[in-house]
């Protein structure tokens, strides 16, 4: 379980980097293709940390688990010669009902407007995430949210900037701006919905509890919100399978071109 | 001063091997030789960003997918530092960003070459950003003050670039045979391309007198270029991969490499906008600016507005 739950935190770093990877050479203005570029790498590294120690959780169980654990046929027959898995197995092997990601971060950028809209949703959950998981019994997921916690603050005062800028700037920037938001809006509630690895997380003090983190979050949107004369979304029907490994459309695609070269040329050093 | 005593100035510095600064005097067509110059070297960082930019999503490891995303940004970072040394010669980056999209301001030809597989990225970091470095490294004590300096960060990068790129195509041709023959491939396609980075041959390229006399250009193309075959036929032995050209061969008189005849009317087509991939670049360069309109647009409006509204408040 506990294997299940450091996953749960590698997938949404990896999926939402390579998003925001996409960017990278065609952002709207220089300056900002750097900034994003830089988010991405936060993400990025943070996935890399997160899968290692998966890796570890991973080769550390007892061998009739690890031919359960993970059902990809290319994990299994890792498994079935012996080796040990490391980050790129995780990243790479492992098909999509494998990826314990929210929905949320694999939507489409689409445009300017739905990529800060997926950031400022992502971006204050994760602040209040990882300020509670610093406290994590786990001191490897507690170093990794100290770490993640500097970044992540970073990215919330980033995208809460773009969300006002845009929602106060032009009639078109405010209309798109609030269309993304209204969008995305139920992707948000999985944030907050616990699968079992995240409730026997919490109950044994590794994991957070985040329906304590809803109200916060809820807070905090609605004063970035409120500052770009932008409407708090009124939807309450919200999207929900990623925890378990059940995605939008879009998750297949993001992996086929993600993981081609692992799949097309296995088991070779790049 | 008169204009006679203001040139007699302007040559002693340059003479003196004094910098000179964007508040001093400059000759008209000193300043129009930087301009095109420095804003075809920034541009040929933005466009550049996109080749390799064609495999960030498909990296093989996540170590290389983070290597390559951040070079990828350094690219973006040297031409920001580009632009902003061509602005104080009296241009804006709008005005340098619509010379690129209406096909006015040229940029390095190679980047509109395509990257097919993994081992192009190993040999754009090996070969083209080592031919970049033979360019730029001498630009570093240009006579202009902020492009040589924004040319020292930048050297530094590329040339961490370099070995990155060549530690892949190590990587690759230490690997599996197929891993071996992509190597080879890409070799094969970047040889040629890259040692026509180096320019027209001297007798051929119109700006090589007045831009060595003002060290704005310390070596000719053709010296450039010997000097990177001769380099890079080391390296490839290193990495056991043959330089596609039958006629290379050591001389022993010259000591130097000699090479075949690169072919010049592919140099001249691709520069004319008939490469593989010249449509390709612009229109992704002209779409990411077209697209991000609104989005400076409404920044703008932003910031005028909070002007007013602080402006309001102190009254």
């Amino acid at each position: 379980m506990s294997l299940e739950y450091t996953l749960r935190l590698a997938d949404d770093a990896l999926i939402l980097g390579h998003r925001l990877s996409e960017w990278c050479g065609h952002g709207p203005i220089l300056e900002q293709d750097i900034a994003l570029t830089n988010t991405s790498l936060d993400h990025l590294g943070r996935a890399r940390s997160l899968f290692q120690y998966a890796a570890e959780q991973f080769n550390n169980l007892p061998e009739d688990e690890k031919k359960t654990a993970v059902t990809s046929v290319a994990i299994q027959n890792l498994v079935n010669t012996g080796s040990g898995l490391d980050e790129d197995d995780m990243a790479f092997l492992r098909d999509g009902w494998d990826f314990r990601n929210v929905l949320l971060v694999e939507q489409p950028n689409n445009d300017w407007a739905y990529t800060v809209a997926r950031a400022l949703y992502y971006d204050a959950f994760a602040f209040y995430f990882f300020s509670a998981l610093q406290n994590s019994k786990d001191i490897t997921l507690a170093a990794i949210a100290e770490k993640s916690l500097k970044e992540v603050t970073y990215h919330l005062r980033w995208s809460s900037e773009w969300v006002v800028r845009l929602g106060d700037g032009t009639e078109e920037s405010h209309e798109r701006m609030q269309t993304a938001l209204d969008e995305l809006w139920s992707f948000t509630g999985e944030l907050f919905s616990m699968s079992d690895a995240e409730k026997e997380a919490a109950q044994s003090g590794i994991g957070v509890d985040l329906a304590s983190l809803q109200p916060k979050w809820m807070e905090r949107i609605a004063s970035v919100l409120q500052e770009a004369t932008l409407d708090v979304p009124k939807g309450t029907w919200m999207q929900e399978g990623g925890k378990h490994g059940r995605h939008t459309e879009h998750l297949g695609y993001v992996l086929a071109e993600m993981q081609f070269m692992q799949r097309t040329y296995p088991g070779m050093e790049w | 001063m008169t204009v006679h005593s203001f040139q007699e100035h302007f040559d002693s510095l340059i003479d003196r091997e004094i910098s000179i600064e964007p508040k001093d005097w400059m000759p008209d067509d000193y300043r129009k030789t930087l301009i095109r110059q420095i804003s075809q070297h920034a541009h040929s960082e933005i466009i550049g960003m996109l080749p390799e930019g064609n495999w960030i999503t498909r990296a093989p490891s996540l170590r290389r997918k983070a290597v390559l995303l951040a070079k990828v940004q350094d690219e973006a970072g040297h031409g920001l530092y580009l632009y902003s040394a061509a602005e104080t010669l009296g241009i804006s980056r709008d005005e340098m960003y619509d010379q690129l999209h209406t096909g006015k301001a040229k940029y390095s030809s190679i980047f509109n070459y395509p990257t097919l597989t993994w081992a192009d990225m190993g040999a754009i970091g090996w070969l083209v950003d080592g031919a970049a470095i033979m360019n730029q490294v001498p630009l570093c004590r240009t006579s202009y003050g902020p492009y040589a300096r924004a040319m020292v960060r930048v050297c530094k990068e590329e040339s961490f670039h370099q070995r990155q790129g060549f530690e892949i195509m190590l990587t690759l041709s230490k690997g599996s045979e197929v891993q071996r023959k992509m190597a080879q491939d890409a070799l094969n396609r970047w040889w040629w391309p890259s040692l026509m980075m180096f320019g027209p041959p001297d007798a051929e390229s119109p700006n090589t007198e007045s831009s060595v006399r003002w060290r704005i250009k310390r070596f000719t193309n053709d010296e450039l270029r010997q000097k990177f075959v001769d380099v890079t036929v080391e390296q490839a032995k290193v990495l056991g991969l043959e330089i596609p050209d039958k006629d290379l061969k050591w001389n022993e008189e010259r000591g130097h490499y000699d090479f075949g005849k690169i072919n010049w009317a592919e140099f001249y087509n691709v520069i004319k906008g008939n490469g593989p991939c010249n449509k390709q670049r612009l229109d992704a360069r002209r779409k990411a600016w077209e697209d991000g309109k609104w989005v400076r647009d409404a920044a703008m409006a932003h910031a005028a507005k909070r002007k007013e509204r602080s402006a309001t408040k102190a009254a």
